[in-house]
């Protein structure tokens, strides 16, 4: 059935002031309010036909559950449901999402189609390996991707993510110490502007953490580190290029006074999206380094996980990696899932299984579809649009480090808002109302209120010009005392900001049935 | 290239912005000796066709479980999800958002969560679970990490029936924190012997149920031991789906329970990416790891979500954080929250009361067959003593076109139970596929 257009008005009539305007059921349009689950009423409700089992289960008496108060909704209310929440999300699809140190960048749909390819979704993980010659055949051409991409000879698959990863590398760093009678080793060197899971990680494998001055031009400062680099340090950790956007230009001193120290050199892969194809982490005398799979090679971010963490592995580390592994021979491709009499030096194990296969299946994917040359095109792309964005909003924002190019983020400082009132988090919140995602704020901690933002080579040059008019709008409304849209900002989001005190006060972490809005 | 959008009339346009002459003065803080002068020694770039037909290639090289008579379990389980799920978590909103820290723009995610969140106390009978884990095993061992800084006791006994690999993760995990880790000789019905291990300086216990031969055991004897030393009890639980049936770890008076959640919505996808469930009492909220999403109102009132308690995480903690841990499993956490909708706690109920019928199936089968069956108090798993070792009766049931479970020995080669095969059935084991089995083995 088509619109009839006889008998009603075809154009708009009589516009008029809309500001304050309010629905009279609290809907705005096609954003809905949504309910909880919990508040829909379906708790004897569910949304699948399953048969009824002909044999009941009266041989577990006594072991069984007495209810279980979780509601179900049939298909049309369940798919209205989740479609209504996904719509109040920021999404990569929707605008360029300019998170800092995050790589947020497309996500090809046909990493996503193969990686549903029943072969590979509908793999078990302990189907006899006869019969899953083509998954081992993948993880091996991944890793060899992975190897010839950082020029490192060993890469252990199994790690879910980066921080994960880290806690591999620093494994195999300390069974290193420990085989060579170095175990008294137990300081791990950070710079101060490293990611968090950096100093975590450490910690959690029992290290003592001591910071590594920084530079007045934003790099590790050599002659704190040859000071603080002692019998005591196990290893440093550096991301390369650092979270400040750029690449250490005395890399290879580092890792030479490093060495020299006895100690190794994990590296930070999070960044490598600048460098891959240009510059392999194994020619800067790396040791270890993890790769985020959901970073540089587009595995989706998924609104927080699932990630990859692979770590490739220098030739002095290489013997310490965790099960399993793939090894191939004439009869075909074999897994290792127990360290045997010739590699038992593995550290042991860092999940059940063999690591993120659904990951690895769309990363090898987006491999294939960029090859060596894309893949360089990459990072030059990636570094190309970061410093444009820095040239668009030097002369309105402040760069953090103006000398020089930047890698493929730009870090700007907030000393261009001296005396407007108006802060970094006022200024991240009015760009959603322009309909951007924030960049990344308040890191690294080494700038004051900093703002870090990586464009990724996925954005074109009129998405770019787009975002940058955007912020140069907002730069000098910010200086131009229009204090209010920037202090109750977001005005235009499906929520205003949101009270974190009283979340953290007050943790209502489940659903009750009275709600702290009406208290 | 199709995924990169710039011209070379942008770049050049772009380069002049700059103030750069070429691309190679962008990357002029690369030590010259660390440059690559041309692309690596791979592939060129490849178009979406090839691209299909290669990785069509490598999948078509695998049998999928769905491609014939199928029996294994232990820790992974193959189950029927509704089209639903991974239609909606396929949608760009869900798929290609980043961790929610922009809560005004992130509701969708962070309701989500917080419904996750419900759902898991619910199912392990806890009052609180986080945003998800890694996957089952991880949360295994972030658990001990928790118990350590509860009790500031130092040692972990774990039960003979936890899962091998969940073994092995936490005790790569504690020994790096120099924690002393206990774990007891494998055997079919090992979890009352941990009774007698627990002492003074004992941290806590992980007992698992279903255990790795299936077995289910009421643990409730062993947290008041446990709780009478002053130590806590984890319940490790690898089939989700049998929450839908037996008694909660709440129930039984757990103070910790960890799970992976790959049966509830998630495929089989070689092992990963899974999601790991992580729920514990209120009292204990703060020495939880991971992310938790929590209630609040916005600045007009209105209810909304955020991140929460953030004080315990790395990025805002550093070295002093609960753990190292910056991500979740987001999206996998999506499909267990959209199939365990679609499924409610009537859904669940009856799918597992189906997956415990199929197992009463085969075990009257795999018996016919002239084989014993070692499980006494199964849910879907149970384990059987084969002739020879059980991972030649594997290869001799492929060879007859049936995929015959799990050996034992591929998990703990080192345990002396080579003759144990680990069987599973669910809802979408068949009949026949029960009989294929049952004449394979009655052959092998």
């Amino acid at each position: 059935m088509t619109m009839q257009n006889v008998g009603r008005p075809t154009r708009p009539e009589g516009a008029s002031e809309t500001a304050g305007f309010q629905s009279l059921t609290g809907g705005r349009g096609l954003l809905q309010d949504e309910p909880l689950i919990f508040e829909l009423g379906g708790w004897s409700k569910t949304g699948v036909d399953l048969p009824e089992p002909d044999q009941d289960a009266s041989d577990l008496a006594g072991l069984t559950r007495a209810d279980l108060p979780l509601p179900g909704l049939s298909e049309p209310e369940a798919m209205r449901h989740y479609v209504r929440l996904s719509q109040k999300n920021h999404a990569i699809d929707l605008a360029l999402y300019p998170l800092g140190s995050c790589t947020m960048k497309h996500n090809p749909r046909l990493n996503e189609k193969a990686a549903r390819l029943p072969g590979f979704a509908d793999l078990h993980p302990l189907a006899p390996v006869a019969t899953a010659q083509g998954a081992l055949a993948l993880m091996d051409r991944l890793a060899h991707w992975l190897k010839t991409l950082t020029g490192m000879p060993a890469v252990a698959l199994s790690p879910k993510a980066g921080a994960h990863g880290e806690l591999c590398g620093l494994l195999c760093i300390k069974a290193a110490h420990e085989a060579a009678g170095q175990g008294h080793r137990r300081t791990v060197l950070v710079p101060t502007s490293a990611h968090g899971t950096n100093p975590a990680t450490a910690a959690f494998v029992g290290y003592t953490v001591a910071e590594i001055a920084q530079t007045p031009d934003g790099r590790v400062d050599l002659a704190d580190l040859e000071l603080k680099l002692g019998p005591d340090v196990a290893a440093i950790m550096v991301t390369n290029p650092n979270t400040c956007g750029l690449f250490e230009r005395d890399i290879l001193e580092i890792s030479r006074l490093t060495h020299a120290a006895g100690a190794y050199f994990y590296c930070d892969g999070a960044n490598f999206n600048a460098i891959v194809g240009r510059v392999r982490p194994g020619d800067l005398g790396v040791d270890a380094m993890h790769i985020n799979l959901h970073k540089t090679f587009s595995t989706p971010h998924g609104g927080g996980g699932p990630g990859a963490g692979p770590v490739v592995l220098s030739e002095a580390l290489a013997p310490f990696a965790p099960a399993p592994w793939v090894v191939s021979s004439a009869e075909g491709f074999e897994l290792v899932e127990e360290p045997t009499a010739e590699a038992a030096q593995a550290f042991g194990r860092m999940c059940a299984f063999h690591g993120q296969m659904g990951m690895f299946v769309r990363a090898y994917a987006y491999m294939l579809s960029h090859g060596s040359d894309g893949l360089r095109q990459v990072a030059e792309d990636a570094v190309l649009n970061a410093n444009y964005v820095k040239a668009r909003l030097a002369d309105v924002m402040t760069p953090a480090f103006p000398d020089g190019p930047c890698m493929h983020e730009a870090l700007f400082d907030d000393r261009w808002l001296d005396g407007t009132g108006v802060t970094t988090l006022d200024f991240a919140k009015a760009m959603i109302d322009e309909g951007f995602h924030p960049m990344t704020m308040y890191f690294p901690l080494v700038v004051h209120g900093a703002m870090l933002i990586e464009p990724t080579e996925t954005e074109s040059r009129r998405e770019l010009d787009r975002f940058c008019e955007a912020l140069r709008a907002l730069a000098n409304a910010a200086r131009g005392n229009d204090k209010d849209r920037f202090k109750a900002a977001p005005h235009l989001a499906p929520l205003r900001r949101l009270d974190e005190t009283l979340a953290a006060r007050k943790p209502r972490l489940a659903w009750k049935p009275e709600t702290l809005a009406a208290e | 290239m199709r995924y990169l959008p710039l011209t070379a009339d942008d770049r050049a346009e772009m380069l002049g912005v700059i103030g750069a002459p070429d691309v190679d003065a962008l990357f002029v803080d690369v030590p010259e000796a660390a440059r690559l002068s041309g692309p690596v020694d791979l592939p060129a770039h490849a178009g979406e066709l090839e691209v299909e037909r290669e990785l069509a290639r490598l999948s078509a090289m695998n049998r999928a479980a769905g491609d014939g008579p199928f029996f294994c379990g232990a820790g992974a389980y193959r189950h029927h999800v509704p089209a639903t799920v991974d239609h909606v978590i396929q949608r760009s909103e869900f798929l290609t958002s980043y961790t929610p820290y922009q809560p005004e723009i992130a509701q969708g995610t962070l309701q989500v969560l917080f419904e996750f969140q419900t759902q898991v106390a619910a199912l392990t009978g806890m009052d609180v679970a986080n945003a998800s884990m890694y996957d089952g095993s991880t949360a295994c061992a972030e658990a001990v990490m928790m118990a350590q800084r509860v009790t500031r006791r130092e040692k972990a006994i774990l039960s003979g029936g936890l899962h091998p690999h969940y073994a092995a993760v936490t005790q790569t995990i504690a020994h790096a924190e120099g924690m002393e880790i206990e774990r007891l000789a494998a055997a079919i019905d090992a979890e009352a012997a941990v009774i007698d291990a627990i002492d003074e300086a004992t941290a806590c216990v992980v007992v698992q149920t279903p255990n790795v031969f299936g077995v289910v055991t009421d643990v409730t004897r062993i947290a008041e031991a446990a709780h009478a030393r002053g130590a806590l009890l984890i319940v490790v639980t690898t089939e989700a789906v049998s929450f839908g049936l037996l008694k909660s770890p709440g129930e039984m008076a757990a103070d910790i329970a960890v799970a992976e959640g790959q049966s509830i919505g998630n495929a089989l996808n070689y092992g990963g990416p899974y999601v790991g469930l992580f729920a514990c009492r209120e009292k204990l909220v703060r020495q939880m790891p991971g992310r938790l999403c929590g209630e609040t109102v916005d600045a007009e009132g209105r209810r909304g979500y955020v991140l929460t308690l953030s004080t315990r995480e790395q990025h805002i903690r550093r070295e002093k954080a609960t753990s190292n841990i910056c991500t979740n499993s987001g999206l996998c956490a999506l499909a267990f929250t959209i199939h365990m909708t679609l499924l409610g706690g009537t859904g669940l109920g009856q799918l597992a009361r189906l997956n415990h019928a199929k197992a009463r199936e085969l075990k009257t089968a795999v018996e016919g067959a002239g084989l014993e069956v070692l499980t006494p108090r199964f849910f879907n798993e149970i384990a059987v003593r084969t002739r020879g070792p059980a991972a030649a009766a594997v290869d001799a049931a492929l060879a007859h076109g049936v995929v015959a479970g799990v050996p034992y020995s591929r998990l703990d080669p080192h345990a002396g139970l080579d003759d144990v095969l680990l069987l599973c059935a669910t809802e979408t084991t068949t009949p026949e596929d029960i009989a294929a089995l049952a004449a394979a083995l009655k052959a092998a």
